[in-house]
């Protein structure tokens, strides 16, 4: 029998409501809340006081300068930094209004999926790169995995092009397929939420259009959190965004506010080129 | 001022030093590939130097006994009867019987170090694992034949007597010195090999593997199990080779243990001989050109041992990866 996360992962991907009824519920109930987070490095404190509400369904992007925190803030929404030695964490972050930080952390991160700033396929084939989430996750009947990973690929925009190669290496692929490897691979354990840490950093405009168009594919049925050094790909892609500055989240709004009519000086200093 | 600008101008220039040592450098190049070519060479030539000695050297004895030498099982240096069987046989037992013990102890111990062990802990255990790596060979000999055979004695071979007696390799009577000493001997003495090399390249597997396996809820044993070791398996397995040339070639530790008898038992408990072992028993004794020959052919069957047994894992490897690139 499978297990409620099996079934979790398993299940169709759920299309969101209407518009308006959407934004009702994003407002009275986020996807993602985090209360007064703090978190430290040994003893260096590199995040202070983080409050934020991450709308479901929505492309939330942070931006800031190098070191201002915003990948460690990301990292603390799947619990990643846990695999670093010597950090803490304090405060609080609830996923759907329950305490992240106590629930089992297997469970959390295959909620709250997570592509990386480096595409990081695993040395095995793309179909197995695919299918590695659902087998972790104690799925092996293999008509169920060939679905999956049919529909990841879709997903992902990337079906088409690995269609005939499903069983060669993943490193035969070009550096923004691969990326797009990763996005399928997160995508196939049906995640609520996906962090994306820098994912266009090392791809060249056509591959970083290319994920940007398929984020706005994905963002019907995932809440979508990016972190991006390029403030156009923010303005571009984000529904919401925060700019964190030293540890600090200075400012959060629409993108549209952020970038136009920002209420922080340190705010408009950055995104008009002043500083940073 | 650029250096390829100068250099494409062909004038020389205000920085005519710099192209100078660049040009040091070329021949810098030059030399450093004669270095390390002779280097290499040195290897090769080495090896070949060996085999051909110990080819030419065994000449007398290959022409007397031809092939049968490696299929006859009588060692009468009185009556200037030689067959090898025994002594490829006790040393392809032990070498076996040393690596089923001491892979998986290696392996695991490496994972844990490299994986779960606090890095303090782990850096502390691991100096102590590189430390046995460096006991002399007759130490061990003098463990095995002190500590080791009596507790096998007392608290090993008893137990597996009666659970697997039913096994022709485990019948017969245990008097201490035996191909299983000399088998768990050498397994002792080849997990070093296996551990501080394994560990070496479990840690040098990328973190971000270890990451893109954990952010889609794999637990920290399957990220291991599944990630972390297939991708250091190459490294893992020339550990292994490494461990299992060492215990081809073992000679003091296994001759104390071993029983230096040689014969061909099933059983693991009775005594038996090993190449390395009889060549160094031997070879001081061996009166007579036929003697010293054959021992010498000895010497030149532990090199086809190898070079098999090497071929054997390889296949093995080769074999069982392109399956486990299907599941």
């Amino acid at each position: 029998m499978a297990t409620p996360q099996q079934q979790q992962i398993l299940r169709e991907p759920v299309i969101a409501p209407p518009e308006g009824a959407e934004v009702q519920k994003s407002h009275a109930e986020p996807k993602l809340h985090t209360k007064d987070l703090d978190f430290f490095y040994g003893n260096f404190q590199a995040l202070h006081d983080i409050s934020i509400r991450i709308a479901e369904n929505k492309i939330t992007a942070f931006i800031g300068p190098s070191g201002c925190g915003k990948s460690t803030f990301l990292r603390t929404m799947n619990r990643m930094n846990e695999a670093l030695r010597n950090t803490r964490v304090q405060g609080e972050v609830l996923l759907d209004s329950q305490d992240l930080l106590s629930m089992d952390v297997n469970d959390v991160r295959r909620r709250v999926g997570m592509v990386f700033q480096k595409s990081n396929p695993f040395p095995k084939t793309i179909f197995e790169n695919v299918a590695y989430g659902l087998r972790v996750n104690g799925i092996h009947r293999r008509a169920v995995i060939e679905d999956a990973v049919t529909k990841s690929l879709n997903r992902a925009a990337l079906w088409n092009e690995v269609k005939d190669k499903l069983h060669k290496p993943a490193s035969a692929l070009s550096g923004g397929q691969q990326q797009r490897l990763c996005i399928a691979r997160a995508l196939a354990v049906n995640p609520e939420v996906l962090l994306l840490d820098e994912p266009c950093s090392a791809l060249d405009p056509i591959a970083t259009s290319k994920i940007e168009e398929l984020l706005f594919e994905i963002k019907d049925t995932t809440t979508i959190v990016i972190v991006t050094h390029n403030m156009q790909q923010a303005a571009r892609v984000a529904d919401y965004t925060g700019f964190f500055l030293l540890g600090r989240l200075i400012e959060f709004d629409n993108t549209k506010t952020i970038f136009q009519n920002p209420s922080k000086k340190e705010t408009e200093d950055y995104v008009t080129g002043r500083f940073g | 001022m650029s250096t390829t600008a100068t250099l494409d101008q062909g004038v020389a220039p205000p920085g005519g030093r710099v192209v100078s040592f660049r040009r040091r450098l070329r021949a810098g190049d030059e030399v450093a590939y004669l270095i390390t070519l002779i280097a290499a060479g040195t290897i090769f030539l080495i090896t070949a130097l060996v085999f051909y000695e110990v080819f030419s050297q065994s000449a007398l004895s290959r022409h007397k006994f031809g092939w049968s030498f490696l299929i006859t099982s009588v060692w009468d240096p009185v009556a200037g009867t030689f067959g090898a069987l025994p002594f490829i046989y006790g040393t392809v037992v032990t070498s076996i019987l040393g690596l089923l013990v001491a892979v998986p102890e290696g392996i695991g111990s490496a994972i844990f170090l490299s994986e779960m062990a606090p890095p303090r802990l782990s850096n502390a255990c691991t100096f102590l694992i590189e430390l046995l790596a460096a006991v002399p060979s007759v130490i061990y000999g003098l463990l095995g034949i002190f500590i080791l055979v009596p507790i096998l004695e007392r608290h090993v071979v008893p137990p597996l007597k009666s659970a697997f007696g039913w096994l022709p390799i485990f019948q017969g009577p245990f008097y201490g010195v035996s191909l299983f000493s000399a088998g768990i001997v050498l397994s002792i003495m080849i997990v070093p090999f296996i551990v501080s090399v394994s560990r070496e390249v479990l840690l040098a597997v990328p973190r971000d593997q270890r990451e893109a396996s954990l952010a889609l809820g794999a637990s920290q044993w399957q990220t291991t199990w599944r990630v972390v070791v297939p991708n250091a398996s190459s490294g893992i397995v020339g550990s292994i080779f490494l461990a299992l040339a060492r215990a081809l070639g073992e000679t003091m530790a296994v001759t104390m243990v071993i029983g230096n008898t040689p014969q061909i038992k099933a059983s693991l408990l009775a005594p038996g001989d090993s190449i390395a072992s009889v060549i160094a028993n031997q070879f001081t004794e061996a009166t007579g050109d036929l003697y010293l020959s054959a021992l010498i052919e000895l010497g030149l069957v532990l090199f086809g041992v190898t070079f098999v047994l090497n071929g054997l894992a390889r296949i093995l490897i080769i074999a069982t990866s392109r399956k486990g690139a299907h599941s």
